[in-house]
């Protein structure tokens, strides 16, 4: 069906509710298949629930993207009580069908349990996780197919469009973006109505919008969950800013690692092109606007805007000085205005509910939303969406659940390998743009990895300079150079071979790595080792004066040892060691010969009574 | 690859240079690596120099010019999941297969990489092996995944 018009889109929709409510009521089965369950084995569960279901025509299956909690993965909710399992095997499946689907009657053992509480938590919505969470931008995925139009268009899609096309010039619209206070979601924080405003305003007829799902930080992936879960919505994001700014072309630039992405952003442009909502006179409006998807080779410094353009038309992901911006020159040299996934989905929700409802949300000078991905060392593993201005220790214990194995927070780091890491004495900051970036991280992309006392903070470090020296392009000394002679310090230091003076060092590369480098991969490069040495020094020190690892990471500063009083003599470290350092028997208790000892960690890891210690 | 083969990618393409990035990754996935017979083949009907082609290839990671192994072994090194042990995963597996990540054994049976986050980050840490992701792996487990492997291998 092409639709015609804005009228035509309501009468849709009308049509595609009240079939829905004929069948209110109607048992349903939603799974999660996004790529975090799938990882957790949500296709064989949707294999057995199709096997099951065969042609059981009164039971409404559907398959969604993410529900954010991924740690619990399969998730499997039953409608229309919106009972809500988890960690659910193919197993399960029959008996889901026959009590709680047929009969609804819960099964106590698929249920989430409050660690705290004990409790058992038959509902989505009574879930701590989700009880602080705000979920403007991603709530929607849990209702949504995103390989079915219907869906979306169900739940309010582009009425947005519909909204900016027929009654929003396209100054409005900038206007609206403007004083809705949204800035860029992928990393700088830009206010996106002043760079659309710019891309407008640039000489020019031909204009491009792209959208950046270049998604890079390692430990984020809120925007591969957007764009697998609910790909119209930043289509439809999309749409309207190409409207506004006057372009008639768009990208999509998705990461190689992200197939199901691809896949399903891919399903989306050819729907929204057969209803009308790409391609020619879209809805009847006379604007036309088509979106091509552009795959990425694997590079992390391709999600900087110059160097994704320069991936855009056949290059090498190289960036470029910026003193012509991009909204002036950018893809193939014209005026380009580029966002990421989640800052396009933002738009429709401020088009549609108003700049005053949305400016509500959030701080002064970071309104809406944010998602995180909340991960590392932390009891609830997900993607949260919070509004702006939460505290550290909100996420942390009241979403995140805190710390397993009642073991002590050290830091969560942000922003990715540009961010930096946040000691525990500043949990109670409130996390926006502006108080992330003067603690010396920043927001990034969204990543937030939670660390515990047993993680080593220069490892850390020398972990994110690795990753930045692999991934640095090589165009500037400073970054390329810099972020070698880091690493190689770093190195030194976490082997025992470090000297008095390092620190002082590492300050002055990091210094000039980020004073002379052309783009922001080598501006922040050093990030994670100052702000490591900025909260941590002490830990710095205990490497490079005592050749200690206080967190018992480092394998040269650290030794194995058994504890013959905890020693059950079971023979398993024994067995699994690889390079046969253990002795003992059977009632025997083991021992480690250290001269053997490569510090592999088996033993610890096989040991059923925690004998083996670190020191 | 055969011509005719790389004819068919070209042309999905429409010949163009500007999609040479698409036309490698098409080459990739149909043969697992970039032979440089057909690199050279694509630089002759695109117009453009093979040295621009082997500056993309060696550029971005998705790439390989050497055959990889039958099994694809892959650690993930994420932060969640370095955090998590990740380092000692890789160690076990480099002992186990004798190689470093981005090489094969001898026998071209594994190619052991790493990848700088799948974004499963609450399956930390994760191996994926042929596709098959493997979450809040050990090394032990790794080794004992890779041992079922090459049994289930040696019997068929």
């Amino acid at each position: 069906m092409h639709l015609k018009s804005p009228e035509e889109l309501e009468q849709l929709r009308t049509k595609i509710l009240e079939e829905r409510k004929a069948q209110e009521g109607k048992k349903g089965i939603v799974l999660c298949t996004g790529t975090g369950c799938r990882g957790a084995g949500a296709l064989e569960v949707y294999e057995a629930f199709k096997k099951e279901l065969g042609s059981k025509s009164a039971i409404d299956f559907k398959s969604t993207c993410c529900h954010g909690f991924c740690e619990r993965g399969p998730i499997t909710v039953v409608e229309p009580m919106g009972t809500f399992y988890q960690r659910v095997t193919p197993d399960d499946v029959p008996h889901i069908i026959a009590e709680t689907v047929q009969k609804g009657q819960i099964i106590e053992d698929l249920l989430y349990q409050d660690p705290k509480t004990e409790q058992k938590i038959p509902t989505e919505k009574d879930i701590p996780f989700y009880k602080k969470q705000h979920r403007l931008v991603f709530g929607h995925n849990r209702l949504i197919d995103p390989t079915r139009i219907e869906d979306y268009v169900a739940n309010g899609g582009y009425q947005a469009l519909a909204k900016a096309l027929f009654h929003l010039s396209p100054d409005e619209i900038i206007e609206e973006v403007k004083r809705a206070g949204l800035r860029g979601r992928g990393g700088g924080g830009f206010p996106a109505g002043r760079k659309w405003e710019s891309c407008r305003r640039a000489p020019g007829d031909l204009r491009y919008v792209i959208c950046n799902c270049d998604e890079g930080d390692p430990g984020a992936y809120m925007d591969r969950s957007l764009m697998e879960g609910n790909p119209h919505r930043v289509l439809e994001g999309m749409i309207i800013g190409a409207y506004a700014i006057g372009s008639r072309e768009g990208y999509v630039y998705v990461r190689n690692e992200y197939p199901l992405a691809v896949e399903n952003v891919g399903i989306a442009i050819e729907q929204a092109h057969k209803m009308g909502f790409l391609g020619q006179n879209i809805l009847g409006s006379g604007f036309d606007f088509d979106v091509k998807i552009s795959k990425g080779g694997g590079a992390f410094v391709a999600g900087e805007s110059t160097a994704l353009m320069a991936s855009i038309e056949g290059y090498v992901a190289e960036p470029r000085a910026k003193h012509i911006h991009t909204v002036e020159s950018g893809l193939w040299d014209k005026p380009t205005n580029l966002n990421n996934v989640e800052t396009w989905a933002n738009v429709p929700v401020i088009i549609e509910k108003g700049v005053d409802w949305y400016s509500k949300i959030g701080t002064e000078g970071s309104k809406g939303t944010k998602i995180f991905s909340l991960v590392g060392k932390i009891n609830n593993t997900g993607l949260i969406e919070v509004p702006m201005g939460m505290t550290l220790r909100e996420i942390v214990y009241d979403i995140g659940g805190g710390i397993p194995g009642g073991k002590r927070f050290k830091a969560v780091q942000t922003g990715g390998p540009s961010g930096g890491c946040i000691p525990e004495e500043m949990l109670d900051l409130p996390v926006d743009f502006d108080a992330l970036t003067k603690a010396g991280s920043m927001m990034g992309s969204g990543g937030m990895i939670v660390m515990d006392e047993s993680t080593c903070m220069v490892d850390v470090a020398k972990y994110f300079t690795h990753f930045l020296k692999d991934e640095s392009c090589g165009k500037c000394t400073s970054c390329r150079d810099g972020t070698l002679r880091m690493y190689e310090i770093l190195d030194a230091i976490t082997k025992g071979k470090g000297k008095d003076g390092d620190i002082e060092l590492l300050e002055e590369i990091g210094w000039a790595t980020t004073e002379a480098s052309l783009c922001a991969l080598g501006g922040t490069a050093a990030n994670p080792v100052l702000s490591t040495i900025r909260y941590f020094r002490d830990e710095y020190e205990a490497h490079i004066r005592d050749k200690r690892c206080p967190a018992g990471v480092c394998p040269d500063l650290i030794t194995y040892t058994i504890d013959p009083e905890a020693c059950i003599a079971c023979m398993k470290c024994k067995k699994e060691c690889p390079t046969k350092a253990i002795t003992g028997e059977k009632k025997v208790p083991h021992e480690i010969i250290q001269a053997k000892c490569i510090k592999c960690g088996t033993c610890k890891e096989v040991c059923p009574v925690d004998a083996v210690k670190v020191e | 690859m055969k011509s005719a083969q790389l004819e068919k990618i070209l042309k999905a393409h429409d010949n163009q240079s500007s999609n040479v990035l698409a036309i490698l990754q098409d080459i990739q996935a149909t043969k697992n690596y970039l032979p440089r017979k057909t690199l050279e083949e694509v630089a002759e009907k695109l117009q453009i120099p093979l040295a621009q082609i082997y500056h993309l290839a060696t550029f971005y990671r998705a790439f390989s010019l050497t055959p990889r192994g039958r099994h694809l072994v892959t650690v993930c090194t994420g932060t969640a999941c370095h955090v998590k042990g990740a380092a000692s995963i890789l160690n076990t597996l480099e002992r186990e297969l004798k190689v470093q990540p981005g090489e094969t054994t001898g026998d071209q049976e594994y190619t052991l990489e790493t990848v700088n986050c799948l974004g499963s980050c609450a399956l930390a840490p994760l191996v994926v092996i042929d596709g098959h992701y493997h979450g809040r792996m050990l090394g032990t487990r790794a080794l004992s995944l890779l041992k079922g492997e090459k049994d289930a291998s040696k019997k068929s």
